[in-house]
C-alpha cells in the first residue's frame, strides 16, 4: 500500500524527515510513534499526497503521489490532526459536501452520509451546527469524513489528541471495526496504549529518522525487558537523593535514576525486590509492572522534553 | 490522471450553492443597499450643485450620468476584493477548509476556480441587479450600451479577484489587509476617475490613474453607459482587463499550491 525508500522532506534548512524506508501492507494497522518534531506529520502528508516529496523514492496504492495525485487521494481517507470542519455548515452537509468533491453522484453520497452518521453515533446531530459540538463529536465527524469516498487506505494524524477517555475509546472501537472491515490504516501518535491497541506494526521515528521497527510486542522484547520495578526512596540527600542506593543495585539490570525514583529493567521483579532488601535498602514503595511501549519509547527517544 | 478544470470546479457546486444560500441575504445589503445610498448621496444629492456640462463630464449631461458607471464598476471591484480576503484568509488559516478540499481529488487550480466562478456569480447578481434599479434614472444613452458596460463591470471585478486571491494566498498575517484597503482600495476608490474625470489630476497623476485596472473599468462602463464609445479606447480598456484576469489567475494558483504544500 505504501513504499517509501531513503524518504526526505525539507523546508529551508531545516530536515523534518531525514530518509525513511517504510513498507505498509494492506489491511494492516500501522503506527508512526514519535514526540512533537520528531517528522510524523511531514510523512503523513507526503503520503496523503498532499505536499511533495524532498528526496527519495515513495508509491502509493503503486503510483506515483508526484503524477497520481489526484488518482491516489480518490482512494485515501485522510483524517487531519487539526479538525478542518467547515463550521458554518451542519454535520451533514460537511459530510455531503466532501462526498461531493469526489465526484460521487448525489444519491449515492445521501445514502452514504446516513450510514457513516450512524457509523460514528451523530445521527441525532445532523442538523446540528459544526461549532456546537464537543471535541470527541468533531473528531467522529472527521473521521466519518474521511470515510465518505470508501478509501483503501485510512490516515490518521493524532486521532485521538485532546480527546476525553471516553471519546477516545468510542474511537478505537470504530477504528478497530474499519479495520476489520478490511481497512488499512495508517497511524500518528504520542500515546503508546493507542498504538499498542491498534497498531499490528509500528515504527519510532526521533528527528525526522526511524529509529525502531516492528510489533508492539517485539519491539518490547527488544528495547526493554520483561519487567520492571520501580523503587521509591526516602530522600536523605538533597543534592543527589540516589547515588548511594544506585550503586548497591546496579548489578540487578539495567537502571534509570529519576529525580524520585529508580527503574530496574530486569526479567523478574520480585527478584530485584529481595535483593534489595537482602542489601539493606528500604524503599518507602515499590511497583512490578510489565514493560510497556512507553519504555520503549522513553528509551529511544529520550526523556528530555521537545518543543 | 488528473480531474479536468471544469470537471474539478463543477465538484464544488454544491458547496458554493450553500454559501451562496447561507450569504445571500447579508449580500443584498452589501450589494445593493449601500451603493443605492451612494448613488442618492452623491449623484442626485451632491450632483444637484454640479453643472451637467457633457464637455467637463466625459459626454454625461448630468453629474448621475457620470457618476453611476463609474460607481457600478467601482461596487464590482469592492465585493470582489471582499469575496477573496477574509474568506480566503478563513479557508487557509482559521478554519483551513482549503486544506481539506485537496485532500480530495481537486488540486490549488480547482479550488481557485471555484471561489473565482462563485465571485462572478456575486458580481453578476450585484451589478445587474444594480444596474437594472438604476434604469428609471434615465442614466443610460442606448438600450444595448447598459449590456456591454455589465460585461466591462464584470471583466473589472474579476481582475481584482485573481489579483487579490494571490495577494491573500501569501500573506501570513490579515493585518496585512488594512495595508491592502488603505493603501489600495481606498485610493483606487477615489482617484480613479468614478467621482470625477481624471483630467483633473493633471498630467501626471492622469497618467497615472490610467495606469490602474479599475480606471480601465471605469472608462469601459461609462463609455457605454453614455454611448460615447471610442471603440480603440474600448478594445484598449478590454485587453488591459483580460491580461489581468490572466496574470491574477496565475498567480493566485501559483500562489494556493505554494501555500498548501507546507
Amino acid at each position: 500500500m505504501i513504499l517509501a525508500r531513503g524518504l526526505r522532506k525539507s523546508f529551508g534548512d531545516f530536515e523534518a524527515v531525514k530518509g525513511i524506508d517504510v513498507d505498509v501492507r494492506r489491511g494492516e494497522a500501522f503506527g508512526f510513534l514519535g514526540p512533537n518534531g520528531a517528522g510524523k506529520s511531514s510523512t503523513m502528508r507526503m503520503i496523503a499526497s498532499v505536499s511533495p516529496i524532498t528526496g527519495g523514492t515513495l508509491e502509493i496504492l503503486g503510483m506515483d503521489p508526484a503524477t497520481d495525485g489526484p488518482a491516489i487521494r480518490a482512494r485515501l481517507g485522510v483524517c487531519p490532526q487539526e479538525d478542518t470542519l467547515d463550521n458554518e455548515l451542519n454535520v451533514r452537509d460537511n459530510l455531503y459536501i466532501y462526498g461531493r468533491y469526489f465526484g460521487i453522484p448525489k444519491g449515492e453520497v445521501n445514502s452514504r452520509v446516513d450510514e457513516l452518521l450512524e457509523f460514528v453515533s451523530l445521527t441525532e446531530k445532523a442538523k446540528s451546527k459544526v461549532e456546537d459540538l464537543s471535541g470527541g463529536m468533531k473528531r467522529r465527524l472527521t473521521i466519518a469524513r474521511s470515510l465518505v469516498n470508501r478509501p483503501d487506505l485510512l490516515l490518521l494524524d493524532e486521532p485521538t489528541t485532546g480527546l476525553d477517555p471516553q471519546a477516545r475509546h468510542v474511537l478505537w472501537d470504530q477504528l478497530f471495526r474499519l479495520k476489520q472491515a478490511g481497512v488499512t490504516l495508517v497511524i500518528t501518535t504520542h500515546y503508546m496504549d493507542e498504538a499498542e491497541q491498534l497498531c499490528d506494526r509500528l515504527v519510532v521515528m526521533d528527528k525526522g529518522l526511524i529509529a525502531a521497527e516492528g510489533s508492539p510486542r517485539q519491539l518490547i522484547d527488544q528495547h526493554s525487558t520483561r519487567e520492571v520495578t520501580e523503587l521509591r526512596f526516602a530522600i536523605t540527600d538533597e543534592t543527589n537523593p540516589h547515588r548511594g542506593v544506585a550503586e548497591k543495585i546496579e548489578d540487578l539490570g539495567r537502571l534509570e535514576v529519576l529525580p524520585d525514583r529508580i527503574l530496574v529493567y530486569s526479567s523478574d521483579g520480585e527478584e530485584v525486590i529481595a535483593k534489595a532488601h537482602e542489601r539493606g535498602l528500604d524503599p518507602i514503595a515499590v511497583l512490578v509492572r510489565r514493560s510497556t511501549l512507553e519504555d520503549v519509547f522513553l528509551k529511544l527517544t529520550g526523556r528530555t522534553l521537545v518543543d | 490522471m488528473s480531474l479536468t478544470l471544469a470537471a474539478g470546479t463543477l465538484r464544488q457546486t454544491d458547496y458554493w450553492w450553500t454559501v451562496f444560500k447561507r450569504t445571500w441575504k447579508g449580500g443584498v445589503i452589501t450589494s445593493f443597499v449601500s451603493p443605492l445610498f451612494y448613488v442618492v448621496a452623491m449623484g442626485v444629492l451632491l450632483g444637484g450643485f454640479i453643472d451637467g456640462d457633457p464637455a467637463k463630464l466625459e459626454g454625461a449631461t448630468s453629474y448621475l450620468a457620470f457618476i453611476v458607471p463609474g460607481l457600478v464598476a467601482t461596487h464590482a471591484m469592492t465585493i470582489a476584493v471582499g469575496e477573496t480576503t477574509y474568506p480566503v484568509m478563513g479557508a487557509l488559516k482559521w478554519h483551513r477548509t482549503y486544506y481539506s478540499m485537496i485532500a480530495t481529488p481537486l488540486e490549488p487550480r480547482h479550488v481557485v476556480a471555484g471561489n473565482l466562478v462563485f465571485v462572478l456569480f456575486r458580481l453578476a447578481t450585484a451589478c445587474g441587479l444594480f444596474m437594472l434599479v438604476l434604469a428609471p434614472f434615465g442614466v443610460f444613452e442606448s438600450w444595448w450600451g447598459p449590456f456591454l458596460a455589465f460585461g466591462a463591470q464584470l471583466l473589472v471585478g474579476m481582475a481584482f479577484a485573481g489579483l487579490v486571491f494571490g495577494y491573500s494566498t501569501r500573506i501570513k498575517s490579515e493585518a496585512a489587509f488594512g495595508v491592502l484597503f488603505r493603501l489600495g482600495v481606498l485610493p483606487l476608490t477615489l482617484f480613479s476617475g468614478a467621482f470625477f474625470p481624471i483630467a483633473n489630476l493633471g498630467p501626471w497623476l492622469e497618467w497615472l490613474a490610467r495606469l490602474t485596472p479599475l480606471w480601465h473599468g471605469v472608462n469601459l462602463s461609462r463609455m457605454f453607459c453614455l454611448d460615447t464609445v471610442d471603440w480603440m479606447m474600448a478594445a484598449l480598456n478590454t485587453t488591459v482587463l483580460i491580461v489581468t484576469i490572466a496574470v491574477g489567475w496565475f498567480w493566485s494558483v501559483s500562489g494556493l499550491r505554494r501555500r498548501l504544500a507546507d
